[in-house]
């Protein structure tokens, strides 16, 4: 059986709190040894000197494509962008065709990405039928079939009704609902965050109060119901408060917040580019720090990107027109370590929230360097710069912001389950 | 200089430029009284007209405005969307940049397409009008109109009024006057306001009589009723009531205050049928300067030699 030893690295493991310079055992896909002058002793040894070495990259919001939009992306070519990346374990929305709301296409999933996928793949169900919002899924049939969670995603649930009996239902398996907040009305055609920028645009605006609305709704139903929320991809100052007051009434309910929510604000759009078209839009200076602060201070739980692929035909459209999302694996250490360079996180707290927190929303494995954990490690350079080249990734499709840009951060290598199935100079290695 | 490489909004000009433009608009608008309105200038160069959205005042303009100054003008109506018609509004631009135009003029309802579509075309792009956002050649046309009958735009009060938030001749005349040294203010119905309008530096009023107050220049802008009523004002009658403009409440303004609309005018809603017809109404002076306006645009972007604006 394969045994690797990491030698060298700054070890970061949030679950044992450990930050220290030793090594990394990975054998028979567990996590061997952690410890200084571990010896080879047949093992293939990673030289990770002036590295990081932490559990393997989470990310709890992704989009597959597969089945039924594989021209985007399948599970084999988003599993190799994710271990490229520095992800070993993903979860991917149940927005595919057909729609993931019945457990053979759970099932699906799963085989799929078992034979294609170098990275672990979760899949999340949807919480009603066809995201149509009205008749809730067999979520007792899908959670046995492995969705980890419920989520409508992009299709906000906007019957409060139907939302009620969703996260009452949830409780039968003890799994998140997922929540895309956004009140569509309030919405409307909106496609950039409403404020300056959509006024310079002459864009239709949406507002942050459409997110802030729902969000404020689904934690007032998550109080009555005693049920789990995780709401997905916060991006407004005033929905990240909101979050906080719940939490510190003891509301169950996590959140997530993307790289780019973090990085970029809604000036990006201003040269009308349609790969900074996202749902929810980017927001305004202000909202970006809100979400930092929160993320720093543990209000928002985890990074996860949105990893949302569209073809390169489906974005060179009218901005009105193109379909809301990014790229997210493969640039996300080298934007979210801005908060590291700015000293707003330390190194150990990024990878908590790359990982280890994710842990404890959806049933995944990983987050841990303990001996006898699941053999997930990322290998990272906090200072190397490369430029990223979309063209040159692992995705089937192109859209990203920072196409063509100076990146400082690099994955250098990810370990799943024992097997080294990135390394950069090398790329993907497996399958 | 922006000017060599198009013009796709008001904002992007320098106040050099805009008078550079507004002075080269006023000697062409002589070429219009000729018997024979042709100049040789533009002989030999190709203009498109790429409209995916239909606007015949505008394409019309630009046209003879071409024709005068001996260009060949061809028009080119496309499907207003990418999406009913399966192929990419740059496939199309893309396309027509390959038979080597001089210029392309382009209409779209989607703000930014301009923008977009200049950013992969070998040809300078005028921008007719996108979305919400800017028709700059509007606001040209619109200040040579108004320093015809001024002598000046510095120190002036120009007061807009109707849907500003999605108005596109309101962003563009914003930015322009501005710049010229204009105090701009615009009013309208708070649901047709724009957001964060003070970030285009402009003071926003609700009432009529206020905004006239002291004005010397009164522009009402083209309520879009099928889709609008109902929805941003309850009614056209109550529109016309507290926005529409006619001779009584034009004494709010400066007495020698002109009136100018971008057309076509809802008459009766945004003005009366008296003020849309006669002085001080100014809007066909509006229409002929536009021919001379986009006469002289397109001289400064297509029609000096190549190495004049190489230099630039």
């Amino acid at each position: 059986m394969a045994r690797l030893l990491i030698r060298g690295g700054r070890v970061l493991d949030p679950a044992s709190e450990m930050d220290e310079i030793t090594d990394v055992l990975v054998e028979d896909g567990k996590i061997a040894a952690v410890g200084q002058g571990l010896e080879a002793r047949g093992a293939e040894v990673l030289d990770a000197e002036g590295c990081w070495v932490a559990p393997g990259f989470i990310d709890l919001h992704t989009h597959l494509r597969e089945p039924g939009q594989e021209y985007k992306e399948d599970l084999g070519s988003g599993g190799r962008a994710a271990v490229a990346g520095g992800f070993t374990s993903i979860v991917c929305m149940a927005n595919t065709a057909p729609v993931n709301d019945d457990p053979s296409v759970t099932e699906y999933i799963l085989n799929r990405a078992r034979s294609d996928s170098p990275a672990r793949v979760f899949p999340i169900a949807a919480a009603t039928m066809g995201l149509a919002g009205e008749v809730m899924t067999e979520m007792a049939a899908l959670h046995e079939a492995g969705a980890v969670a419920f989520s409508d995603d992009g299709k906000t649930i906007s019957d409060a009704g139907v939302m009620r009996r969703v996260l009452e239902y949830s409780k039968l398996v003890g799994v998140p609902v997922v929540v895309h907040a956004e009140d569509c009305a309030l919405r409307a055609d909106g496609v950039v965050n409403e404020g300056p920028v959509s006024t310079r645009l002459g864009l239709p605006g949406n507002p942050c109060l459409a997110e802030d609305i729902l969000v404020a709704r689904d934690l007032m139903l998550t109080e009555l119901t005693g049920a789990r929320l995780h709401v997905a991809h916060i991006s407004s100052a005033g929905a990240v408060d909101l979050v906080r007051r719940a939490r510190e009434r003891g509301l169950s309910v996590t959140a997530e917040v993307t790289p780019h929510h973090l990085a970029l604000t809604d000036e990006a759009t201003l040269g009308y580019d349609t790969n900074t078209k996202m749902a929810p839009p980017l927001r305004s200076a202000s909202d970006v720090a809100a979400c930092r602060k929160a993320l720093a201070e543990g209000v928002i739980d985890v990074i996860a990107t949105d990893h949302a692929p569209h073809a390169v035909h489906e974005k060179e459209v009218e901005f009105t027109e193109a379909p809301p999302g990014i790229l997210g694996f493969e640039t996300a250490y080298p934007v979210v370590m801005d908060m590291v360079r700015a000293d707003e996180l330390s190194p150990l707290e990024l990878m908590r929230r790359m990982s280890t927190n994710s842990t404890r929303i959806m049933d995944v494995p990983g987050g841990s360097l303990a001996v006898g954990s699941a053999g997930d490690v990322v290998v990272l350079d906090p200072t190397r710069q490369w430029t990223y080249d979309p063209a040159k990734g692992y995705s089937k499709s192109r859209n990203s912001p920072w196409a063509g840009q100076e990146m400082t951060g690099r994955v250098v290598a990810t370990v799943v389950e024992g097997r080294l199935v990135y390394h950069c100079d090398r790329g993907v290695l497996i399958p | 200089m922006l000017l060599g490489k198009g013009l796709l909004g008001i904002e992007d000009l320098e106040r050099s430029e805009i008078e550079l433009i507004l002075e080269t608009a006023q000697r062409m608008t002589e070429i219009g009284t000729r018997d024979v309105k042709k100049v040789p200038t533009l002989r030999g160069r190709t203009l498109i007209n790429l409209f995916f959205e239909p606007s015949t005042r505008t394409q019309t303009s630009f046209e003879i405005a071409g024709k005068r100054l001996a260009a060949d003008v061809v028009n080119f109506s496309a499907s207003s969307s990418s999406l009913s018609k399966k192929e990419s509004i740059l496939d199309t631009a893309k396309t027509l940049d390959a038979m080597d135009p001089d210029c392309v003029v382009i209409r779209h309802k989607v703000a930014g397409v301009p923008k977009r579509i200049a950013d992969v075309l070998n040809a300078p792009v005028i921008n007719a009008g996108d979305g919400a956002h800017e028709h700059p050649t509007q606001a040209l046309l619109d200040m040579l109109t108004v320093f015809q009958q001024k002598d000046r735009l510095d120190g002036l009060t120009v007061a807009i009024i109707g849907d500003i938030a999605h108005s596109r001749v309101a962003r563009s005349n914003i930015y322009g006057f501005s710049k010229m040294g204009a105090e701009v203010r615009v009013a309208g119905p708070p649901t047709m306001l724009p957001p964060a309008i003070e970030v285009l530096g402009v003071k926003a009023y609700t009432s009529l009589r206020e905004v006239l107050d002291g004005a010397d220049v009164v522009m009402a802008l083209r309520i879009q009723n099928e889709r609008l009523e109902g929805a941003c004002f309850p009614s056209v009658r109550e529109y016309a009531a507290t926005f529409g403009i006619d001779r009584a409440k034009l004494r709010y303004a400066k007495d020698d205050a002109i009136v100018m609309h971008p057309g076509p005018v809802n008459r009766g809603v945004e003005l009366s049928h008296d003020l849309a017809d006669h002085r001080p109404s100014v809007i066909l002076d509006q229409v002929r300067n536009g021919v001379a306006l986009r006469m002289a645009l397109l001289y400064l972007v297509v029609g000096r030699p190549q190495t004049l604006r190489a230099q630039e």
